[in-house]
């Protein structure tokens, strides 16, 4: 299909697309398009413009900053897979940008745009979930920082307000002791996450001494499995034990709220959520160096 | 022979313009002022229309003309079918190229926008407003055969399209009754959606002035398009061309004649400029025709030592809104007539209904008919096999038919030519070390790992077939192909075909046999189809038929050429006819090959004529018109092996053996390429695909986002190997290999995920074998849910 007319703007910087933003009501920014085209594509949505922000030098790249890693919204999937400063702090993070779609859509999608769509079956938001992530958005009366738990807000809608810009994303610098991982079960159409599980553990004195587990893919909106946490920390990181506690992970999704489609049950995902679980812990631990 | 003639793995020809984007579509090809249509399809399965209201659209920009249904009549004529089963009480609807006054599935066009641009028309669309009364929908088959089920067309009752049996053999019901063991199934063989890489496209440019027609489409048979659209849109055959450009891929859904293409032809007629249309793939989900669709109930007698003695099925086939173009003869001659497979089987019966339900209409799909009936027949000996506790392999070398080299009739009244289905498995089995694989399963479940084997061993009819035949069995067109050979003055040469390649890379092998017939470099020879006006008359790329029948025509004609230019070189070599020996494009006096004619040199002199011998014709061109006697019989025996996740129901294939015997290899590379290609799509069928309606026809699979084509990274190599059993009857021997892959792979790798989920107590699950499925299934049978 083809796209509803639209008009098309390109900004230069943050300020400019703010305000472009605010001119043009009923606008959409345009980073990647590899969520915003086929929106367009299929006659989902009619902006009036697009206003893109892709060629907005200052917000794209990975760099370290006060003991945080920052990554600008326009940072591609590819680029945060190939990202040796993100593969050693924030292995999790590279790992599932590796895995979304294939190598054009890594190539083009941005870390922006994804989390901004927050698509269900995005893999991004619950590692940034995971992660501790901070959002940091940009409006024509300033900027404002949000965290993870409160970026997400359900079903493709996040804190970014109508005529904001996101513009990086920022993560605490992982520490020796410390490990993460992404596991997910990628649709076989188009390779989403029905499941995806993202964990971080830390090993202190032989036990875990914190975890953090955010599941995917199965809700709208990322959730910390704070169950299957409580059931690890102060404990060896056996097979046994990171099984048993990935059984809790139950606990921490609301039946009501678990998605479903044609490919896979609301009841269904639950039911193996744990396995996603088990296999993020069970490779975070291994990375425990 | 040169090392680049018959049967060598030159490579594809095709290839350099396809992987460089310098092939030209039917998209790529714009006539000055051409304009474009887009079709208003219906978004319900099922509905009356009380009115439609087209006036904003009529007056948007660039709009050229908007047509609904009353606008064509007397002008298109119903989309035809044209297979007409004898025997079968076939009923056919009227298939309205723009609906009247009812649509029937999601899809069904209901008017037309012609305007300056392809977006114009789109937009258009939007614009125009269709008062429906929705009606309720039908779109399983069995149910759409059920008393009470919504009734698709009002002159046909119990939405019966046609009721189709075969009985062959000894009495059926005293098989079952005598038989030691039965064993049964129910068999979904879902809905699949043909995923050709092009899409559907028209352009269509008629001249009022002389009143032609000339029409650029995407279809696998040119010809079969230019008869049909004669009779749908009145323009008389010679005044018509088809021209089939560049085709990327069809798998069966390019066979139809569809309405889209008969009203971009009637949207240039009307207009008197050229009009194109090209679908969107979301458009080609909905309305280009899907493949499959059957509910089987399938049962099998035996002895308790696991002899066959019967198989009797009834199968409900959904042939969606209305009949496409081929589509009675799929799930009937083309599947159950196969019914006996590689075996022994005395006594057979099948009832096929034929069903009208509010879906897209099924056609033939890659392997069409044949891969429903390997996967009925594979299943049952597997069935038995675990019923009588023995190797899957034992149980069909039980019943194979043995070794044969010139025809064996089954009981179904088919004469198979050539096979040794237990040389084929043995070397599957030696191949795939089998012993070996066993012993390995048997260690994994120690471990509570769950690996399975799964064998298919299959035979398939293609290479269709005799016209005779054909008309036996209402299939409204010959089924024989045609080819002209042509000799420049310089020796090279033109071939023409009436086949119609679209990916399969007959421009190579056709090449191949010229050289292998005539000595001439491969890359001497062009090899010209898919034009109307200047290719002789054939039906088309189907059925595995282009090399079995088409290349057959070929090697005759060449074998025409290569007795001419015997008689010119005796008169140039001034010796006797009689006296003449030939070699590799050589002609000379029996025992003295030193003083040679080429087949370069009589091109020439036959060209020029300067001095031919009496009453010989000027030329070296050669012309012939192939009825096969029979078809060709291709068969095979696969093996896949699968590990399935018990926790998750996710299944990995971890490896795939191919043994296949389509007689000798015009050019291995080639037969490679469709084995591998015809492999993954039955395993598709298997693990991923499914083409899903709701209850009320919303094609719920309709984007690749939810439909599942089979990746590349997660299959294993594929392991493809061969036996040589020359077709009696084919001048070259060669059988067809376009579908074979397809009709075996789905059959194995369903059992191999059977057998790995034995010890869970598995005995069923639907496909395709979703995680959740196997999951489900694995609960169930554990008592859990
Ligand atoms: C075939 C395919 C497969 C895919 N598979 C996966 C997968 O496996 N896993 C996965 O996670 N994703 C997947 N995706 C989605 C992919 O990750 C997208 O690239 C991403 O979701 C969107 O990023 P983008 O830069 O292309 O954004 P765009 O498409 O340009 O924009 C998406 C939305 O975000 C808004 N937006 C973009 N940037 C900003 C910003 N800086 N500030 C405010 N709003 C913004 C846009 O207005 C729009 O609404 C797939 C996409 C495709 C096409």
């Amino acid at each position: 299909m083809f796209a509803p007319q639209f008009d098309y703007y390109r900004a230069s910087s943050v300020a400019e697309a703010a305000a472009l933003l605010e001119q043009h009501p009923d606008s959409k920014v345009l980073a990647g398009g590899h969520s915003l085209i086929p929106v367009l594509k299929l006659r989902l949505a009619a902006p009036s413009a697009l206003i893109d922000i892709g060629r907005i030098d200052g917000i794209r790249g990975i760099r370290e900053e006060a003991g945080r890693i920052v990554i600008g919204a326009l940072t591609t999937h590819a680029e945060i897979a190939a990202s040796a400063t993100l593969q050693s702090g924030a292995t999790a993070l590279s790992e599932a940008a590796g895995m979304i779609g294939d190598p054009a859509v890594r190539n083009r999608g941005t870390i922006g745009g994804n989390v901004a769509h927050a698509d269900p079956a995005s893999d991004l938001p619950a590692v940034l979930r995971c992660l501790g992530a901070e959002f940091s958005i940009a409006g024509s009366s300033g900027t404002r920082t949000v965290d993870a738990a409160d970026f997400f807000e359900g079903l493709m809608t996040t804190a970014v307000e109508e005529h904001e810009i996101l513009t990086s994303i920022s993560l605490p610098s992982g520490s020796g002791g410390q490990g993460s991982a992404y596991a997910k079960f990628s649709h076989p159409a188009s390779r989403y996450a029905v499941i995806g599980a993202a964990a971080s553990v830390a090993v202190a004195d032989g036990v875990c001494s914190a975890a953090s587990v955010a599941l995917g893919g199965l809700v709208p909106a990322p959730v910390r499995a704070e169950a299957v946490e409580d059931a690890l920390v102060g404990k060896a990181l056996s097979a046994g034990a990171i099984a048993d506690a990935a059984r809790c992970v139950g606990d921490s999704l609301d039946d009501d709220e678990v998605l479903g489609d044609v490919y896979a049950s609301a009841e269904y995902r639950s039911a193996v959520a744990h396995v996603w679980v088990g296999r993020a812990l069970t490779a975070a631990a291994a990375r425990c160096g | 022979m040169s090392a680049s003639t018959f049967g060598s793995g030159i490579r594809r020809r095709e290839d350099p313009r396809l992987i460089t984007g310098s092939a030209s579509y039917t998209d790529d090809i714009t006539l000055p002022g051409t304009l474009h249509a887009a079709l208003l399809r219906s978004p319900y399965a099922h509905a009356r229309i009380n009115g439609i209201d087209t006036s904003q659209a009529a007056s948007a920009q660039g709009v050229v003309a908007v047509y609904i249904g009353a606008d064509t009549e007397g002008e298109i004529a119903p989309s035809p079918c044209a297979w007409l089963l004898p025997d079968s009480g076939l009923t056919i609807a009227d298939y309205h190229c723009v609906a009247r006054d009812t649509v029937r599935y999601v899809g069904d066009i209901v008017a037309v926008v012609v305007a300056e641009t392809r977006h114009e028309a789109y937009d258009a669309l939007d614009l125009i407003e269709v008062d429906y009364d929705p009606l309720d929908a039908v779109v399983e088959p069995k149910k759409a055969a059920a008393d009470g089920a919504p009734q698709l067309h009002a002159e046909i009752a119990g939405n019966q399209a046609f009721h189709w049996t075969v009985t062959g053999g000894g009495d059926i019901d005293e098989a079952f009754s005598q038989a030691d063991v039965v064993v049964k199934e129910t068999i979904i063989q879902q809905r699949l959606i043909p995923n050709a890489m092009e899409p559907r496209a028209t352009l269509a440019s008629y001249t009022a002035a002389t009143g032609e027609l000339t029409v650029w489409n995407t279809t696998q048979n040119p010809h079969i398009l230019r008869f049909l659209s004669s009779l749908v849109i009145g323009v008389p055959e010679d005044r018509l061309r088809v021209i089939a450009p560049e085709v990327g891929g069809g798998f069966g859904s390019k066979i139809a004649a569809y309405p889209a293409d008969f009203i971009t032809m009637f949207c240039s007629k009307k207009l008197g400029a050229p009009v194109k249309w090209v679908e969107s793939r979301s458009e080609n989900y909905q309305a280009t025709t899907h493949g499959r669709d059957h509910v089987q109930e399938i049962e099998l007698a035996a002895t308790a030592d696991g002899k066959i003695k019967g198989l009797r099925a009834t199968v409900w086939a959904g042939m969606g809104a209305y009949l496409s173009t081929a589509a009675p003869g799929i799930p009937t001659i083309l599947h159950g007539l196969m019914l006996s497979g590689v075996y022994d089987i005395p006594a057979i019966h099948e009832d096929v209904y034929g069903l009208y339900t509010n879906t897209t209409p099924v056609e033939a799909y890659r392997g069409a008919g044949r891969p429903e009936a390997t996967f009925m027949v594979e299943r049952l000996v597997d069935l038995l096999a675990a019923k009588l506790g023995l190797d899957p392999a034992e149980v069909r070398r039980r019943n194979f038919i043995p070794k044969f080299d010139d025809g064996h009739d089954v009981v179904t009244g088919l004469t198979y030519d050539s096979g040794n289905y237990d040389g084929a498995l043995s070397k599957l089995l030696a191949e795939a070390d089998y012993q070996q694989l066993r012993a390995e399963q048997a260690e994994a479940r120690k471990n509570g790992r769950y690996i399975g084997l799964g064998l298919s061993t299959y035979v398939e009819i293609c290479g269709l077939g005799p016209s005779q035949v054909a008309g036996a069995i209402g299939f409204q067109g010959g089924l024989w192909e045609s080819a002209i050979v042509r000799f420049h003055p310089s020796g090279k040469v033109h071939v023409m075909i009436g086949a119609s390649p679209h990916g399969q890379g007959e421009e190579t092998t056709f090449a191949q046999i010229i050289a292998g017939e005539l000595g001439v470099s491969p890359d001497d020879v062009k090899v010209i189809h898919g034009d109307t006006d200047n290719t002789p008359m054939g039906w088309g790329t189907y059925g595995s038929r282009t090399t079995a029948v088409g290349g057959a025509a070929l090697a005759l004609a060449a074998r025409k050429i290569r007795d001419k230019a015997k008689v010119i070189a005796a008169h140039l070599l001034e010796a006797a006819v009689e006296d003449m020996d030939y070699d590799d494009g050589k002609f000379f006096v029996k025992g003295s090959p030193d003083s040679s004619k080429t087949i370069q040199d009589i091109a020439l002199m036959a060209n020029v004529a300067w001095n031919m011998p009496e009453g010989v014709e000027a030329g070296l061109e050669a012309t012939t018109f192939y009825d096969p006697p029979n078809f060709v019989f291709p068969y095979g025996a696969h093996l896949a092996v699968v590990e399935v996740d018990a926790e998750s129901g996710n299944v990995e294939l971890k490896r795939y053996v191919a043994v296949d015997d389509c007689g000798p290899q015009i050019n291995p590379v080639i037969v490679e390429g469709q084995v591998h290609g015809g492999i993954v799509q039955g395993i598709g069928q298997a693990l991923w695909e499914e083409g899903v309606y709701d209850d009320d026809g919303q094609l719920l699979t309709g984007t690749m986002l939810d439909y599942a084509l089979p990746r590349a990274d997660r299959l294993p190599d594929i392991e493809v190997h061969s036996t040589v059993t020359p077709s009696p009857h084919h001048p070259l021997g060669v059988k067809g290999i376009g579908e074979a892959g397809t009709i075996a792979s789905t059959a194995a790798v369903y059992n191999a995920v059977i057998d790995a989920l034995a010890p869970l107590g598995v005995e069923a699950v639907n496909m395709p074998l979703t995680p959740e499925r196997v999951w489900r299934s694995i609960q169930a049978a554990q008592g859990r849910n």
